[in-house]
């Protein structure tokens, strides 16, 4: 009950539905997976923490002066946290519901990412060719 | 047969969901967690929505104040403690109900829910300062996307808050039945993902607005 062992072997997923040692502990509760252990919370609350603590720790002290590469850092480290949280604490794999919670998640990343990068690269260029920009004229150089 | 399945006679609490067992996955639960999942998802692609708005129109500070100026990263990153930390702590109720254990889930919802009510609180006293010094959504296109987009999520877990009081409502009335536990599923899912989306705020909001 506390933890699959079994999930563990890849490749077995299409061949152990008659085999009970495998099936049962599935069957017999309700829920079919979701199952965090108190050791893989753990673990991903301490990546968290770390992923959260360094871009926070990286702008607040300037320890980097380059904006561009800060800015990197920070996307990167939140990206990687998405991906931490998505694992450890909502537990989405491969098998969840057949597939379908996987493949709805990939789904709504490719469109957020079309919605948020393409908007903003998008009127970025605009902004950029369409409208005059007065030498000295705008409060805050971007 | 149709009428067994929709209607099954020793049921003695009226059905919500669709009763599905001879698929296995016991009690309709594997469904409404997909369907809540697709909901979920949905939800993230509102949020996509006022991300790309407050990218766009962002760096609109019609002369007002900018990011730099307003933004206390050491009270945002207090909130974000008090976000996951009720992140973890929402797990150890899970993990103490897939124990059967009433009284280890209900005070972890209830620590959960003081971390939630503190982000919140705080996040209510970051708007009220910054409305008494003059940075009110309607004084640049920049606060208006910051408001909507923080607010929106802020909002989200005041509701997710109402659920767990609810739920502790629920799980006192009527113990860690199968319906409890598939409604305490939900809700561990909503209120991780609403984590998932603060980590955006912090990041694209605060943390990318205080560098630009």
């Amino acid at each position: 009950m506390s933890a699959h062992p079994s999930h563990g072997a890849p490749g077995h997923g299409d061949t152990t539905h008659g085999d009970p040692a495998h099936a049962d502990p599935l069957h017999s509760h309700g829920d079919t997976h979701g199952h965090g252990t108190r050791r893989s919370y753990l673990i991903g609350f301490a990546l968290s923490v770390v992923l959260t603590a360094v871009p926070f720790w990286l702008v607040m002290t300037h320890a980097i002066q380059d904006t561009q590469t800060i800015a990197l850092i920070i996307f990167a480290m939140a990206a990687v946290q998405v991906i931490v949280h998505v694992i450890y604490f909502l537990h989405l794999d491969s098998r969840a519901e057949g597939g379908w919670r996987l493949v709805s998640f990939v789904f709504t990343v490719v469109v957020v990412a079309i919605t948020i990068g393409g908007s903003v690269w998008v009127m970025y260029h605009l902004n950029s060719n369409m409208m005059p920009t007065p030498p000295g004229g705008m409060n805050q150089p971007s | 047969m149709t009428s067994d399945t929709l209607r099954p006679a020793d049921e003695t609490s009226p059905t919500f969901h669709l009763v599905e067992d001879e698929h296995g996955h016991g009690n309709g639960m594997g469904s409404t967690l997909l369907g809540f999942w697709i909901y979920l998802m949905s939800d993230a692609l509102i949020f996509a929505a006022l991300f790309a708005t407050y990218g766009v129109v962002g760096t609109g500070y019609a002369g007002g104040p900018t990011p730099r100026e307003i933004f206390e990263l050491p009270l945002v990153a207090v909130n974000t403690a008090m976000l996951l930390l009720s992140s973890i702590t929402f797990g150890f109720a899970m993990l103490e109900m897939e124990q059967n254990r009433v009284r280890g889930t209900q005070i972890w919802l209830v620590i959960t829910a003081l971390f939630g009510i503190a982000f919140v609180g705080i996040e209510l006293h970051e708007f009220s300062g910054l409305i008494a010094e003059g940075a009110t959504p309607q004084r640049s296109s920049f606060l208006s996307a910051f408001f909507t987009l923080v607010g929106t999520h802020g909002i989200h877990v005041t509701f997710g808050l109402i659920w767990l009081f609810t739920m502790l409502v629920q799980i006192g009335q009527r113990g860690l039945a199968i319906e409890i536990k598939r409604r305490m599923m939900c809700l561990s899912m909503f209120w991780h993902f609403l984590d998932i989306i603060w980590i955006g705020v912090f990041t694209f909001v605060y943390l990318a607005g205080v560098i630009r």
